[in-house]
């Protein structure tokens, strides 16, 4: 078994008096997409915000790479390689792309100014191969549409050579199409070798695009199956039930 | 607008002229409305609006709520407000003129020393930043509302410069200190036009080293000659602001006073010009550095990124809170400048120094297109805005219309002001 590039062990975080996420371990290999599914207020967005660093967990240890790292803030995750793509897409909407994809790493010149001729022609280069339908550079990100948004937030992640990738609802703001380029886009970085974490609720898209998913409820970890080894039906039912049926079994 | 509704989208890309020029239309606006308000008064006033000695006395009356509107800019862009400028103007001049006249004094250096000024102003633009630094720092680190740090400032600054000074009146400000104030301190003819030349040829260097910058990344740049016409009505702009303050001479009855000061041996045949107020010349050195720190500087794109999504900023590893400590200090350290000339212009420093000035400098930034909501906003707009508020405020005094009814026309203005962006804002499309 080689070492997971991704091993979150035994991490919890409460707030006030909730725990939201509860003693849970998930792992992470290279070239593998993981789904975490359950209801709204299951825990899945909390437990990888304290992967992305928003949020800093209670108790639990994070490896990567079989290292054990603290990340403490989104400069930490960072550091490691780790990129993730919000659901609320997290642009600032009065910026234009190339500032949203360089924000807080923005490229300098010599004298320390922010570049943003440079910033704008790396920009160029990266959505000509991500979304080659990608002409608005030059307007602020609220005057693109939600596909285009997408782009830029992908963009991100990929132009900086994440390693770890987080995406919170990718395809919750997208049309049919939209949706598709972002399915193809996670095969491609699979291959890449890129280890993902996906968060969705459509049960039946996570079974299309995951090797592996992990079923939350109630801030506790259900269970993880791969996709091969289970129909939807049992996914639905540890979901709702919070019970793994093959343990049951 | 009206060109938007005529052309059909099946119509050739046939691109309007001011669109070929990429020239900001709310910039235009601006400008527009401040040459109705200046054509307006001058018809009023049987052409004294529009003269250089009236031209040269708003330049240095709109100096002091300029500076302190463009560091507004960067508080209203990050949500925030300050409306503690006017109180924190008040204590840091308070500072500086006891500064100067009681205490160097008092220590051993005599009146009239060089240092004087110098240690002063530095004392202010400290004692400055540290309040702002002290506003942002509850705002951003304790997370008290910045609308009731600043109210809580506006009372406690404002009455720490009265109980420094006991309430009285401190001055005569040193001579050095109120060269900053305008008229007791301008370059006269020859300076300013060398100055204008310089300004003149850096502008056109700007604009070509940025087309040439353009072409060599291969993005689009505008027809050459659009690039002409820009640098021709910059530096037409220049010349003609230099030419009106270079035509304002000093009264012969000043220079009869003492002829030496203007560089002659008698007053016969002595006919100096004021030129550049100084004060003018750091509130354009000042509207040159924020705007780079606005669109240079990761500072400045972090402020409009924070404006824009607090939450985006700090998933990206921005730390706002440090930054509006930063915005803050900077509010703070121009405050203080503001105090050198507002403070020098009147000679003395009294208590009621800089009272209302909080309005007057968030109108301007407001009138100049800076949006409450966030994330908007322009340094070139807010000093607009100052410039056109203080028209306003001296041509209604010059036609002599009352007091209260000066305030009411104010009042509405901004109002007025806002509600035009609002739609301008909506017709564009965006929020």
């Amino acid at each position: 078994m080689t070492t997971p590039l991704v091993e979150m062990k035994n991490v919890s975080i409460a707030f006030g008096g909730v725990q939201a996420v509860d003693n849970c371990s998930i792992e992470l290999h290279a070239g593998e997409v993981v789904g975490l599914l359950g209801h709204n207020g299951a825990g899945k967005s909390t437990l990888i915000k304290m992967l992305s660093g928003a949020y800093k967990m209670d108790s639990g240890e994070i490896w990567i790479n079989g290292k054990k790292v603290s990340i403490n803030s989104p400069r930490d995750a960072r550091e490691q390689n780790i990129e993730t793509i919000y659901q609320t897409l997290a642009l600032a909407d009065n910026l234009d792309a190339a500032s949203n994809l360089f924000l807080g790493r923005e490229l300098t010149t010599g004298l320390g100014f922010v570049d943003d001729d440079r910033m704008e022609a790396e920009t160029r280069k990266i959505m000509a191969r991500l979304n080659p339908n990608f002409k608005k550079l030059k307007e602020p990100v609220s005057a693109l549409s939600g596909g285009q948004r997408q782009s830029v937030a992908i963009a991100r992640a990929v132009y900086f050579n994440a390693k770890i990738l987080i995406m919170d609802e990718p395809t919750a703001a997208l049309g049919v199409h939209e949706t598709a380029m972002v399915a193809e886009l996670i095969q491609e970085l699979k291959k890449q070798g890129l280890g993902i974490f996906l968060i969705s609720h459509d049960t039946r898209e996570m079974m299309d695009l995951c090797d592996r998913v992990a079923v939350m409820k109630n801030g506790a970890m259900v269970g993880t199956e791969r996709v091969e080894d289970v129909t939807e039906d049992d996914i639905l039912s540890m979901i709702i039930l919070g019970k793994n049926p093959r343990e049951a079994a | 607008m009206s060109d938007q509704t005529a052309t059909s989208p099946k119509s050739p890309p046939r691109r309007g002229f001011l669109h070929t020029l990429e020239v900001d239309t709310r910039l235009l606006g601006m400008i527009g409305a401040f040459l109705l308000i200046a054509i307006v008064f001058n018809v009023l006033t049987e052409g004294r609006f529009l003269t250089p000695r009236n031209i040269f006395n708003l330049t240095i009356q709109t100096a002091s709520v300029a500076i302190m509107a463009t560091g507004m800019v960067f508080v209203i862009v990050t949500r925030h407000i300050d409306l503690s400028v006017g109180a924190i103007l008040a204590a840091c001049s308070a500072l500086m003129a006891m500064t100067q006249v009681r205490f160097l004094p008092g220590m051993g250096l005599e009146i009239g020393h060089w240092a004087i000024p110098w240690i002063a102003i530095a004392i202010g633009i400290i004692a400055g930043g540290a309040i702002g630094a002290f506003n942002g720092w509850m705002v951003g680190y304790q997370g008290i509302p910045a609308f009731i740090v600043t109210l809580g400032g506006f009372l406690v600054w404002r009455n720490v410069g009265w109980y420094q000074t006991s309430g009285q009146t401190i001055g005569p400000l040193d001579d050095t200190f109120m060269t900053f104030g305008g008229i007791n301190g301008t370059l006269g003819g020859p300076l300013s036009w060398a100055l204008g030349v310089v300004a003149i040829i850096a502008t056109i260097g700007l604009i070509f080293n940025t087309r040439r910058v353009k072409v060599a990344h291969e993005f689009p740049v505008k027809p050459f000659w659009a690039e002409v016409t820009m640098a021709g009505i910059a530096a037409a702009a220049i010349a003609g602001f230099i030419a009106i303050l270079t035509n304002y001479s000093v009264p012969d009855r000043v220079v009869a006073r003492d002829p030496s000061r203007y560089g002659c041996e008698t007053a016969e045949g002595c006919t100096p010009v004021y030129g550049l107020p100084i004060s003018v010349l750091l509130l354009l050195a000042i509207a040159v550095i924020m705007t780079i720190i606005a669109r240079r500087t990761r500072f400045g794109r972090y402020i409009f990124a924070t404006g824009g999504n607090p939450d985006a900023a700090e998933l990206s590893g921005i730390n706002t809170r440090m930054l509006t400590v930063k915005i803050f200090a900077l509010m703070g350290v121009l405050c203080a400048i503001s105090a050198v000339v507002a403070s020098s212009r009147l000679a003395n420093h009294s208590n009621d120094l800089g009272t209302l000035d909080e309005l007057r400098v968030i109108a301007a930034a407001v009138i100049g297109g800076t949006a409450l909501s966030g994330g908007i906003g322009t340094i070139y707009g807010a000093i607009l805005g100052a410039l056109i508020m203080q028209s306003l405020q001296s041509g209604m005094a010059m036609v002599g219309v009352d007091a209260p009814l000066q305030n009411i026309v104010v009042g509405a203005v901004l109002v007025f002001a806002v509600w035009i962006d609002i739609q301008y804002r909506k017709r564009m499309g965006t929020k």
